[in-house]
C-alpha cells in the first residue's frame, strides 16, 4: 500500500456541491438546471474513473482538507473498498440523473429544483462517506446525507408522506445519536478514530465495552436497515421512484452497509471480531433479517414496497457475509454491495417505468402489462432473475462466495439460511414475472393507453441491466479486482 | 489612545447615547447612523482588543489611574477577550437589522428612545463582560437590566407591559441576590477586586459567610441565564418583545449573563472551592440536564415560533451549564464554543421570527403554511441555523455538541453524556415543526411545476436579511473553521480552569 496525496478526491466530491449550487441559480430555467444535473454527473464519474487505474495498482489517495475535531481532521483517503462504493455511485447516479429527469417531467411533479438540488448534495455526501478517511468524516458526511434526503422522501407532501418522513428523520437521526457516541467512544479508547486495514481497537478496552462499542455501531448503521430497525425503509417508499432508487441503489442503504463493513474491517478487524464472538451476533441478526423481509415481500401487493422488502432482506447478505469472518465471507460482502445496487436499480426503474407508462404501483394490476411494455418487462425478470442468484447475471457471483464462506468459516448452518433465502426470493419474484409476462388482465382495453416509457428512463433500464450481465463474464473489471484488494489490505495477505 | 481603549468602550457610548437622545429629538433620521457608528467602533475595538491580548497578554486598565483594591480596575484576558467580540457581533447585526424592524414594532414617537435604550443595554453589557470589579460587575449589570426592562414593553403589543413587569420582578430579585453575595463577599474580605477576591477567599473558604455568598451569587446569576426551574420570566419576555429587541437580549445578553456566572464561579471562588470545597457539581450537572430536556419538551409544545424559540433558549442554557457541571478542558471548551454557537444561531433564528412577522403580522404556526415559497432565503437561513440547533455536522452546533459529550465521557458521567446526545434530538422536535410547516404543509402544494409565490408576501428588506444571512452561514463557516477557533478558547478554558 502506497499513499499518495492527490486533490481528486475533493475534486469528487465538490463537484456534485456546485452542481448544487448551480442548480438553485438556475432553477427558473428547467433544461439548464437539469443541464447541470447531468453535467455533474458525468464529471463526477470521470474524476472517480480518472482515480481507478492509482487504486488497482495499489495506490490510495489521500487529502486532509482541515483540522475539525479532536479526534480527526476532515480527511478523504481513497481505498479499494472506498472505490467500490464510489464507482457504483457515480455510475448508477448519472443513469438515475437521466431516469430522474424522465420521471419528474412525465409527471410534472412539482418542486423538482429542490428535489435536484437534494440529490446532487446527496450524492455529495454517498461519495464522501465512501472516500472518508476517519470516523469523524465518515460521520460528518453519513448526517448530512440523512438531512438532505429528508426532502426527497416527503416530496409529495401528503399527510402519509409527512409521516414517513417523521419515521424516517426518527429512525436515522436516532441512529446518528449511537453512532456519534461510538465515534467520541472510540476516540477516547484509542487516541484516533483514523481507518486502519485490519483495524485499530485490539487490546484497546476489555471485551464487554467492546462488544457494546460494536452494537452502538450497529445501530449507528441503521441506514443498513437490519430487522427490526428497518422500518423507516419501506416507509420512505411514498417518495417518488428516482428516490427510492436513490435510496435503494446508489447511496443511502448502500451507505449502511459500507459502514458496517468499513467498521469491520478497518476499526475491529476480523480476527477481534472473533474473539469477541461478535460474528455470531452479526450472523443471528443477518438470517434473522434474511428470512424474515422475504416473508414479508411474499405479502405486499404493491411491487415497491415488495421490492423494499426485499431490499431489506438482500442487505443482510452482506452482514452474513461479514459475520463469517472468513476471506471468502468478506469477498461476498463486498462484492454484493455493486451487484445488489445494479440489480435493485433495474428493478426501482421499472416499478418507476410502470407507474409512469400506465400509473400503476399494484402487481394485481400488473397483468399482462408485458404486452405493452415487452422491453421493461423482460429487464425487470432479468434483474429478479439476478436478484434470485442465477445465471448469466452477477447476483450468482455474491452468492457463490458467501456460500463458500459459509464453508470456510466453518458455519455451514448459514449454507441453509442462503438456500431459503433463495427459494423465497423465487417465491416473491416468479408471480410477478408471470403476472408481467404471461397474466392475462382482467379487461383487455385498459391495456390500450399503455405503452413503453420515454426513452430517458428506458435506456437506464437497459444499461443497469446489461451492466449486472456484463459483470457476470466479466466480474474483475473492475468490481472484483478492487474487492481483492481491499481484502488483502485488511487481512495482510499479498496481493496475487 | 490605545492603551484607553477599554474605558473608551463604555465611556465613548455613554457619549453617543446622549448624542442620540439629544439629536435624535431633532429629527429622529440621526439615531440609526449614531447608534451603528457606536457600536461599530465597539465591535472593532472589541477585535483589536483579542488580538492585543492574544499577542501580549492579559491587560489591565485603571480607571482613573486609580491602582486596586482602591480603585476599579477593567481586565481582558483570553475569557472576556473571547466574549466580547462575540457580544459585539451580535450587537452589531441587531443595530444592522433592527430599523426596518423597529419602524413596524414600535410607535414612532419612541424611536427615539429605543436607540438610546438600546446603545446603553449594549455598553452595560460590555462594562459587565471587562470590568475586573465585582461591584462594579453589579452596577453594569443594572444597567443593562433596566435597559432591557424597557426596551421589552417599548412593544405595541399590550402583553409587553406584563412580561416587562415580570421580568422586572424576577430580574430585580436576581439583582437582590447578587448585591447581597457581593456584600457577604465583602465582608468576608474586604474587597472587591475579582483577583483580589481569588487570593483572599481561600484562607475563609470554611466560613459561612463565604457559603452563603456562593449560594447567592449562583441562585441570583441563575435566575438572569433563566436556568430551568428559574426561566419563568424568559418565555413572556422573549415572544413580547419587539423582534430586535429579542434578538439583543437572546444572544447578547444572554451570553453575558452566562459569562458573568462563569467568570464569579471560576475567578473569584476558583474550581478548588466549587468541585472539592462544596462540591456542587453534580447537582449542576443535574440541574442542567434537567433544563435541556424541560425546555426541549416546553418547547415542541408551542404553537408559536418565537415561544418555540424562547423555550428552546431555555433547553440551550442547559448546554452551557451543563459544561461548568463538567468542569473539565474538553467539556469546558465545548461550553464557551457553544456561548458563541448559541449566540449565532439563535439571533439568526428569532431574526428569521422577526422577519416573518415584519411580512405576515404573525409567527403563529398556523399562519405559516408554504411561506418557505413565498420567503425562501429566509426559509433557507432557519434551516441552517436550525440543522446546527440539532447538531448535524459540519456545524457550530455540531462541534459543541461534539466537545460536551467527549468531555462528559472523559469525566467517567455516561449518563448525562446519553441525556445530552437525547436532547438533541428532541431540537429536532421543536426545529422541524417549522420546516414540515413552512416547506412541506399542503397549501404550498401545485402542480405542474415548482412553488409559485402567493401575491402580497415578500422576502423582507435587505437590512433585515443580510445580517440573518449572514450569522446563518456564520453557523456553517465556524463550523468548519473551529480548530483555529480553539486557538482562542483553550487558553480561555485553561486560564479559568488554573483560577487565575
Amino acid at each position: 500500500m502506497v499513499d499518495v496525496t492527490g486533490l481528486l478526491p475533493a475534486v469528487t466530491v465538490v463537484i456534485p456541491l456546485l452542481a448544487a449550487v448551480m442548480i438553485l441559480v438556475s432553477g427558473r430555467h428547467e433544461n439548464i438546471r437539469d443541464g447541470f444535473t447531468v453535467a455533474a454527473a458525468v464529471a463526477m464519474l470521470v474524476s472517480v474513473v480518472a482515480m481507478l487505474p492509482s487504486i488497482l495498482s495499489g495506490e490510495r489517495i489521500t487529502i486532509s482538507l482541515i483540522p475539525l475535531l479532536p479526534g480527526g481532521d476532515l480527511a478523504l483517503r481513497v481505498d479499494a473498498f472506498g472505490m467500490v462504493f464510489a464507482l457504483t455511485a457515480a455510475v448508477l447516479w448519472l443513469l438515475n440523473s437521466f431516469y430522474s429527469i424522465g420521471y419528474m417531467r412525465s409527471l410534472k411533479e412539482h418542486a423538482q429544483t429542490r428535489f435536484f438540488f437534494c440529490l446532487a448534495v446527496a450524492i455529495a455526501a454517498a461519495i464522501g462517506i465512501a472516500f472518508s478517511a476517519n470516523l469523524v468524516t465518515l460521520l460528518v458526511f453519513y448526517e448530512i446525507l440523512t438531512i438532505i434526503t429528508y426532502p426527497l422522501v416527503v416530496h409529495v407532501e401528503t399527510p402519509e408522506a409527512m409521516a414517513a418522513g417523521r419515521k424516517y428523520l426518527a429512525y436515522l437521526l436516532i441512529g446518528g445519536i449511537f453512532f456519534l457516541a461510538a465515534v467520541i467512544l472510540t476516540y477516547i479508547l484509542t487516541g484516533t478514530t483514523g481507518f486502519v486495514p485490519g483495524g485499530f481497537l485490539a487490546g484497546s478496552a476489555p471485551p464487554l465495552t467492546l462488544q457494546i462499542l460494536f452494537v452502538l455501531f450497529m445501530v449507528g448503521f441503521v441506514k443498513a436497515a437490519w430487522m427490526p430497525l428497518h422500518g423507516w425503509l419501506p416507509a420512505a417508499m411514498v417518495a417518488p421512484t428516482p428516490v427510492s432508487a436513490f435510496l435503494h441503489a446508489v447511496a443511502v442503504v448502500t451507505a449502511g452497509v459500507f459502514g458496517i463493513v468499513r467498521i469491520a474491517g478497518w476499526v475491529y478487524g476480523m480476527d477481534l471480531l472473533a474473539s469477541l464472538g461478535l460474528g455470531t451476533l452479526l450472523a443471528v441478526i443477518a438470517s434473522f433479517t434474511i428470512i424474515t423481509a422475504s416473508l414479508f415481500a411474499l405479502t405486499e401487493d404493491n411491487l415497491k414496497r415488495r421490492l423494499a422488502y426485499s431490499t431489506v432482506s438482500q442487505l443482510s447478505y452482506i452482514l452474513l457475509g461479514v459475520s463469517m469472518l472468513s476471506i471468502a465471507g468478506m469477498t461476498g460482502a463486498m462484492a454484493h454491495i455493486p451487484i445488489h445496487a445494479f440489480l435493485k436499480i433495474t428493478l426501482f426503474f421499472v416499478a418507476g417505468a410502470v407507474i409512469v407508462a400506465a400509473g400503476r404501483e399494484r402487481i394485481s394490476d400488473m397483468k399482462g402489462i408485458g404486452r405493452k411494455m415487452p422491453v421493461t418487462a423482460v429487464m425487470f425478470s432479468a434483474a429478479a432473475i439476478g436478484i434470485c442468484g442465477l445465471p448469466p447475471l452477477s447476483g450468482l457471483i455474491s452468492k457463490v462466495y458467501l456460500a463458500l464462506g459459509a464453508v470456510e468459516g466453518g458455519v455451514p448452518i448459514l449454507l441453509i439460511v442462503l438456500i431459503a433465502s433463495t427459494v423465497l426470493n423465487a417465491a416473491y419474484f416468479f408471480p410477478i414475472i408471470h403476472t408481467m409476462l404471461l397474466g392475462r388482465p382482467d379487461d383487455e382495453r385498459s391495456l390500450d393507453s399503455v405503452s413503453e416509457p420515454p426513452l430517458t428512463m428506458l435506456v437506464p433500464i437497459v444499461l443497469t441491466t446489461v451492466a449486472s450481465v456484463l459483470i457476470f463474464f466479466f466480474p474483475s473489471m473492475p468490481f472484483m479486482d478492487l474487492v481483492e484488494i481491499a481484502i488483502g489490505e485488511i487481512t495482510g495477505s499479498v496481493i496475487p | 489612545m490605545i492603551e484607553h481603549l477599554p474605558v473608551l468602550l463604555v465611556t465613548v457610548p455613554i457619549v453617543a447615547a446622549l448624542l442620540i437622545l439629544l439629536l435624535g429629538w431633532h429629527d429622529s433620521r440621526f439615531c440609526y447612523p449614531l447608534t451603528l457608528a457606536t457600536i461599530l467602533f465597539q465591535f472593532a475595538g472589541g477585535i483589536a482588543l483579542l488580538i492585543e491580548v492574544m499577542r501580549e497578554g492579559t491587560i489591565h486598565y485603571y480607571l482613573g489611574g486609580w491602582a486596586p483594591p482602591l480603585g476599579i480596575e477593567f481586565v481582558i484576558d483570553t475569557f472576556n477577550g473571547y466574549i466580547l467580540p462575540i457580544v459585539l457581533l451580535l450587537a452589531l447585526a441587531t443595530a444592522v437589522y433592527a430599523r426596518r424592524s423597529v419602524e413596524k414594532e414600535i410607535k414612532p414617537e419612541k424611536i427615539v428612545s429605543f436607540y438610546v435604550l438600546f446603545q446603553l443595554l449594549v455598553t452595560g453589557l460590555v462594562g459587565m463582560t471587562i470590568t475586573g470589579d465585582i461591584f462594579n460587575l453589579y452596577v453594569f449589570l443594572e444597567i443593562s437590566s433596566i435597559a432591557a426592562y424597557t426596551l421589552i414593553a417599548s412593544s405595541r403589543k399590550p402583553r409587553a407591559y406584563v412580561a416587562a413587569l415580570n421580568y422586572l420582578v424576577l430580574g430585580s430579585i436576581a439583582g437582590g441576590f447578587v448585591l447581597l453575595g457581593i456584600g457577604n463577599l465583602y465582608v468576608a474580605t474586604g474587597t472587591l477586586n475579582m483577583a483580589d477576591l481569588a487570593r483572599l477567599l481561600p484562607a475563609s473558604y470554611g466560613l459561612a459567610t463565604v457559603h452563603t455568598a456562593f449560594l447567592l451569587l449562583v441562585i441570583g446569576f441563575s435566575i438572569k441565564v433563566a436556568l430551568f426551574p428559574l426561566h419563568l420570566w424568559l418565555p413572556d419576555a422573549y415572544t413580547e418583545a419587539p423582534s430586535a429587541v429579542t434578538v439583543l437580549i437572546s444572544t447578547v445578553m444572554a451570553k453575558v449573563s452566562v459569562y458573568a456566572m462563569f467568570r464569579v464561579i471560576f475567578s473569584v471562588f476558583t474550581t478548588a472551592y466549587f468541585v472539592e470545597t462544596v462540591p456542587v457539581t453534580e447537582l449542576i450537572l443535574f440541574i442542567a440536564a434537567v433544563a435541556i430536556v424541560a425546555g426541549a419538551v416546553l418547547a415542541i409544545a408551542q404553537e408559536d415560533l418565537k415561544r418555540m424559540l424562547a423555550y428552546s433558549s431555555v433547553s440551550q442554557v442547559g448546554y452551557i451549564v451543563f459544561a461548568l457541571g463538567v468542569a473539565n478542558q474538553i467539556a469546558l471548551e465545548g461550553g464557551l464554543l457553544h456561548i458563541l454557537g448559541h449566540a449565532v444561531m439563535k439571533g439568526c433564528l428569532f431574526m428569521v421570527a422577526g422577519v416573518i412577522i415584519y411580512r405576515l403580522g404573525t409567527s403563529s404556526f398556523s399562519d405559516l403554511k408554504g411561506v418557505a415559497a413565498t420567503m425562501p432565503v429566509t426559509c433557507a437561513a432557519f434551516a441552517l441555523a436550525g440543522a446546527s440547533m440539532i447538531g448535524v455536522p459540519p456545524t457550530i452546533g455540531f462541534a459543541s455538541k461534539y466537545y460536551l459529550v467527549l468531555g462528559a465521557l472523559e469525566a467517567g458521567h455516561w449518563v448525562y453524556a446519553a441525556v445530552l446526545l437525547a436532547g438533541s434530538l428532541l431540537a429536532v422536535g421543536y426545529i422541524w415543526r417549522f420546516i414540515e410547516v413552512a416547506y412541506f404543509s399542503a397549501s404550498s402544494h401545485h402542480e405542474g411545476g415548482d412553488h409559485h409565490p402567493a401575491p402580497g408576501v415578500r422576502e423582507a428588506p435587505l437590512s433585515m436579511l443580510v445580517p440573518m444571512v449572514i450569522l446563518s452561514i456564520l453557523c456553517l463557516v465556524l463550523g468548519i473553521f473551529v480548530d483555529p477557533l480553539m486557538k482562542i478558547v483553550a487558553p480561555a478554558v485553561s486560564l479559568l480552569l488554573g483560577g487565575a
